[in-house]
């Protein structure tokens, strides 16, 4: 068996280039998704936010500056095969150095702070939120998503009891997009996540919002349910920005998990029409 | 309806804007989030001037992406307002009557914003590339230290605005959805 070498320098050198291109460059489903519901929607102050957040994103793309001047913490996902042996320094510091660069020569907003109370810019928005998967293969592959605090902050996740059943989870689906309202930039993405354990469903949540807009569940029960649950979002009136329409969800995307025997986890993590991503394989 | 106005927002001028009306703002208007309001707020308990007059004043929240070479500022969308809820009332007091942002209020700062004649616009968040063209010019004022949340006085010109919430309290997050289900109800 042959291990693949990979440099950390060369993780480094991809997180920068994706923290930068993510955030310049809405991806392909999102576009879309926001043209698609442009053309479902009939209220006209709808009409004109959604044309206004179509013109944003293509001036980002054309002179590459941030589509939001939130670009975010910088959400780290590694897929690590496991013939891979990352040579030339740690992996945590080979990803953070991705992001103090990219955050810096991107001119991109450094918006973390040291200490959730105390606070304090950390000056390079850095530590990354980093996950790692360790997968069969000689490859990694790397996807930053830069996440937002206005949307992250109307995100919420609750332990059901198994009795509250399917009723439960769509009440509660509904109830948080209600409470989020304008807040979060609508039309907002919603990524569902249910099952395994209370830190597994919030992570089923956020990797919810990575799946393509275009795609479903696979699980054709859950893939019924996201329809459902994104048609029942936008007759709640919402609309772009809050100020009423049809176009309050760009998409609901739902992931699962085997739970255990007395419970039911449920996440939701409420994102914006600037819900960003970018996948490089090294 | 759809409004061209210049700054300063006196209080005539705030009494002609309605919850709903669509703005074209010209003018200087100041930003600051969180950690700025912090500060103004403390200064004004120890009895201290704020760095700029805030008589008639338009405050924009906003916490900019740093400007590249050739550009005015970065991306300079609105954040989320609400975060300044436990502040406004106290910066209108002072004079301040303009707030810029997105997302909900809470009724503290409506009772306010009846009482000083304050407006509250709406700019679209996360639409930080386009918002960022009508800002002509930008100047760091103060507070430095807080990076992106430093105080900052800009000029802006035609900036696309909506009235979320008029200086009598009606309230555009309301009235616009509700006439947008009554419309949606008659239609089907």
């Amino acid at each position: 068996m042959t291990v693949r070498e990979i440099q950390a320098g060369t993780i480094t050198n991809v997180v920068e280039r994706l923290c930068i291109r993510a955030n310049e460059y809405l991806p392909e489903d999102m576009k879309s998704a926001i043209r698609d519901c442009r053309a479902c929607e009939d209220w006209p102050i709808a009409r004109d936010v959604l044309d206004k957040i179509v013109e944003n994103y293509e001036i980002a793309e054309a002179q590459e500056v941030p589509i939001c001047q939130d670009t975010g913490m910088a959400c780290v996902f590694l897929e690590i095969g496991q013939d891979v042996h990352i040579a030339g320094g740690g992996l945590r510091e080979a990803v953070d150095e991705g992001v103090r660069r990219g955050y810096d020569k991107g001119y991109l907003r450094k918006s973390v702070v040291k200490d959730p109370v105390r606070r304090g810019n950390t000056g390079d928005n850095t530590p990354a939120m980093l996950y790692t998967e360790i997968v069969p293969g000689e490859q990694i592959k790397v996807t930053v998503a830069p996440k937002g605090f206005g949307s992250e902050n109307m995100s919420v996740i609750r332990m059901f009891k198994p009795s509250a059943g399917l009723e439960g989870i769509k009440d509660f689906i509904l109830e948080t997009v209600e409470t989020a309202g304008p807040n979060p930039c609508p039309p907002m993405v919603v990524g569902v996540g249910i099952g395994g354990t209370f830190d597994k469903a919030a992570l089923l949540a956020k990797k919810a919002l990575l799946r393509p807009l275009d795609s479903q569940n696979p699980d054709p029960f859950y893939a019924e349910l996201e329809k459902e649950m994104l048609e029942r979002i936008n007759r709640l009136g919402i609309g772009p920005q809050g100020f009423g329409g049809r176009t309050t969800a760009l998409g609901l995307n739902i992931e699962t998990l085997p739970t255990h025997i007395a419970g039911m986890p449920c996440a939701i993590n409420i994102s914006c029409h600037v819900t960003r991503h970018m996948t490089e394989v090294i | 309806m759809e409004r061209h106005i210049t700054l300063p927002l006196t209080e005539e001028l705030a009494r002609t804007l309605h919850a709903g009306d669509t703005v074209y703002l010209t003018g200087t208007v100041y930003t600051s989030r969180d950690a700025g309001h912090k500060r103004m707020c403390e200064a004004l308990s120890r009895g201290e001037e704020l760095p700029f007059d805030p008589k008639d004043a338009t405050i924009y929240y906003v916490g900019p992406s740093p400007a590249k070479p050739g550009q005015v500022i970065g991306s300079a969308g609105p954040t989320t307002s609400g975060r300044m809820d436990a502040y406004a009332p106290t910066m209108m007091s002072v004079g301040a009557r303009g707030m810029i942002g997105k997302g909900a209020r809470l009724p503290e700062v409506v009772k306010a914003m009846k009482q000083y004649s304050g407006v509250y616009f709406g700019a679209i968040g996360g639409a930080g590339a386009l918002l960022s063209k009508c800002i002509k010019e930008a100047e760091l004022i103060a507070y430095e230290d807080l990076g992106a949340e430093a105080l900052r006085r800009l000029y802006v010109e035609e900036m696309p605005l909506v009235v979320i919430i008029d200086c009598e309290g009606n309230d555009l997050y309301e009235s616009g959805r509700a006439a947008y289900l009554r419309q949606r109800g008659e239609s089907n």
